[in-house]
């Protein structure tokens, strides 16, 4: 694997923000807000908010391989070992009064102010912060959104509209500030520049060789995150989207020696996402994409209207929507980064984000006439996931399509 | 005349298989896998070199498979056991196949097309339920060898079902039937009947279809049970514990021949 020389400030870029984070929680210099990653983020940042992301919380356990230390704490209070795994990570790790944000200073996430979801993603989150509202004595407002939705209508864009608009007033009272027009609109910028730059980013593996992979877009979709709203994200995409540029003129390939070309539905492995970077390394097989590091690339905002254009851009999120929205978006993925076939991650404790329970790999396999695999994993909780199986499953996937072009150039040939 | 071996390191048992340039087997072996993969790998190839009246010195190349493929120092090279089981029953039988593999740990249900090339696989669920595992927690639960089993099945006279998904809980079903007074027989029947039911629905099972696996080898009333689930015949190929091991040894024949092909190309290149 051809490592990136923007990884440093990646790295550097992340680490100020984690400082800033422990600032706020330890030296009050701005109110604290937990929310969900696609939540209402710019509004927070607006008010002056320090924001904290429970979910990137809990994928830095996952990546750490802490989590499982920590699952079993959250399921003894009740919450089961088939709902979401960050959720039961970032509980327990509450419950065992660590985490990772140690190195910032931070013994525990930082205390919040507010908490805000946005149950657009899933229902879970909402029962999260609910547990913490009641654990912290701390506010959890919301946003309730439609899920499963076909084509976003002007009614839902309606309905979401009016509920983040009613956010306004306890937020500001929890800021002590009035909302402020100008730096709304400040942050609605940086969001969507950071969203089309990170999304320029993500185009640039339909190039041959593919200069990035799933895997660096995992760790790299880090400030298009937890920095939507700051100029900080879009400051760093810049230099991200320079460096694959420059790669895909000089025909630098993420995996040397590419040869097939792979997307990727669903979650990460957290847990395992080096050892399956290297595994697909080794196989000269370029995982060039995936529905995951692209949900981030909010490319509508709009900041002269900030409320319809968060409603909408919330509500179009690929995970909120129906089976026929995804598999059309699924089929445009697969054709843009022209790939050979298509894995699907079946996440045990994310149904939200697992795209395998309703035939959806076998309808892909049959419109567009490519070979899909679904893994078993999970997220956090290594337990659910084999490494035996996925190294079998992935290899004979990998001398499937082999052999499958193998044939294709024989006959060819002929 | 040149020869060639597959090694096929699973679970619980180490298969190996050596053939002649024709496909033709000359020996096979099975011996547990145990801690040593190697160990049991070496000991599986000399049984079966010694059974094809063979020694190293007349094999071309040795290829392994299975979950330990790559633990096998002597192997020349490898495949996955999604391949190896494709590519010898297809040596055995024309496609559009689809081939149902029933191991130690796991279960697979391979497609191929009509020249035997593979479409697609599955493979079972982390979890024991639909593998010979769960065969032999049955086995435990009833309190006789497994090699019994398949024999116990035979004298079962009433329909018992075991509903659940799971191995822990197929056992504790077990116990309550047991306690109830259901024979032995019966209950083994009802097992069989879980594992199968558990192993069509792995994959829609249509066309023909082709059983190979140590759980097909020592349990043929998996095989009758799943062409009733298919309303079908199901062929059980040769030698289908060891036909990935074959599989193997043909993988290593086709690797041999397409180098020489391709050094045969190099020289006719302008």
């Amino acid at each position: 694997m051809t490592e990136l020389a923007s990884t440093n400030a990646l790295r550097a870029t992340m680490d100020a923000y984690y400082r800033s984070l422990a600032d706020a929680a330890l030296r009050k210099t701005a109110p604290v807000a937990w929310c969900t990653s696609a939540g209402p983020v710019e509004l927070l940042r607006a008010l002056g908010f320090a924001v904290h992301f429970p979910e990137n919380h809990a994928a830095m356990m996952g990546a750490a391989r802490t989590a499982s230390r920590y699952l079993p704490l959250a399921h003894a209070q009740g919450y089961s070992q088939d709902i979401c795994s960050y959720l039961t990570s970032d509980i327990g790790a509450y419950l065992a009064g660590e985490s990772p944000l140690k190195a910032y200073g931070l013994e525990r996430a930082p205390a919040p102010d507010v908490l805000v979801f946005n149950t657009n993603q899933c229902r879970d989150v909402r029962d999260w912060f609910e547990w913490y509202g009641r654990e912290l004595h701390v506010p959890v407002v919301g946003v309730h959104s439609p899920r499963s939705i076909d084509d976003v209508t002007e009614s839902d864009i309606d309905s979401v509209t009016r509920q983040l608009e009613s956010l306004v007033a306890p937020l500001e009272q929890v800021a002590g500030t009035r909302l402020d027009d100008a730096r709304l609109m400040a942050a609605m910028r940086a969001s969507r520049d950071a969203a089309r730059l990170w999304g320029t980013c993500l185009g640039t593996a339909s190039a041959r060789p593919a200069p990035l992979t799933f895997f660096d877009g995992s760790i790299h979709m880090g400030p298009a995150v937890v920095l939507r709203g700051s100029d900080d994200a879009p400051a760093y995409y810049r230099t991200l989207l320079a460096e694959l540029e420059q790669r895909v003129e000089n025909r630098v390939a993420a995996v040397p020696g590419e040869t097939l070309r792979l997307y990727w539905d669903g979650m990460p492995v957290w847990g395992r996402l080096r050892a399956l970077s290297t595994m697909f390394a080794e196989f000269h097989t370029a995982v060039v994409a995936s529905t995951y590091c692209n949900s981030w690339a909010f490319a509508d905002l709009d900041p002269a209207e900030p409320w319809r254009s968060v409603a909408r851009a919330s509500l179009e999120l690929f995970i909120a929507r129906s089976e026929a929205p995804k598999e059309r978006y699924i089929a445009r993925m697969v054709k843009f980064y022209d790939v050979d076939g298509v894995i699907f991650h079946d996440c045990r404790t994310c149904p939200n984000n697992s795209n395998t329970r309703y035939g959806m790999p076998g309808r892909i396999t049959e419109r567009l006439g490519i070979p899909t695999l679904v893994l078993d994993g999970d997220v956090n909780d290594l337990r659910c996931f084999s490494d035996e199986q996925a190294r079998t499953n992935i290899e004979g996937f990998v001398e499937q399509l082999t052999d499958a072009r193998g044939a294709t150039s024989a006959r060819g040939s002929r | 005349m040149k020869f060639y071996a597959g090694v096929d390191s699973g679970s619980w048992t180490t298969k190996a298989a050596v053939i002649d340039e024709e496909g033709h087997v000359l020996g096979t072996a099975v011996t547990r896998s145990g801690a040593d993969l190697a160990a049991a790998a070496e000991r599986a190839y000399a049984t079966a070199l010694a059974n094809s009246g063979r020694t190293g010195d007349d094999i071309e190349a040795v290829w392994s498979t299975g979950f330990g493929r790559n633990t096998i120092p002597f192997a020349d090279g490898s495949r996955t056991e999604l391949d190896c089981h494709g590519r010898g029953v297809a040596y055995y039988l024309k496609g559009p196949l689809v081939v149902i593999d029933v191991g130690g740990q796991d279960a697979k249900v391979i497609r191929l097309d009509a020249a035997g090339h593979r479409l697609s696989h599955r493979m079972n669920r982390k979890c024991a339920a639909g593998t010979g595992s769960f065969l032999d927690e049955i086995s435990l639960r009833l309190g006789i060898d497994i090699g019994e089993l398949n024999a116990l099945g035979r004298g079962a006279t009433e329909s018992l079902e075991l509903s659940s998904f799971c191995t822990v809980f197929a056992g504790t079903e077990l116990l309550t039937l047991i306690r109830s007074g259901k024979r032995p027989a019966d209950l083994a029947m009802a097992a069989y009947r879980s594992l199968v039911k558990r192993i069509v629905s792995m994959d829609v099972l249509e066309g023909r279809i082709a059983a190979t696996g140590g759980v097909v080898a020592y349990h043929p009333i998996v095989v009758e049970l799943i062409g009733a689930a298919c309303r079908g015949e199901v062929v059980v190929p040769p030698h289908p514990q060891e036909i990935g091991a074959f599989g193997a040894a043909l993988a290593a024949l086709a690797a041999c021949e397409e180098h020489d092909t391709s050094d045969t190309a190099e020289l006719v290149q302008p």
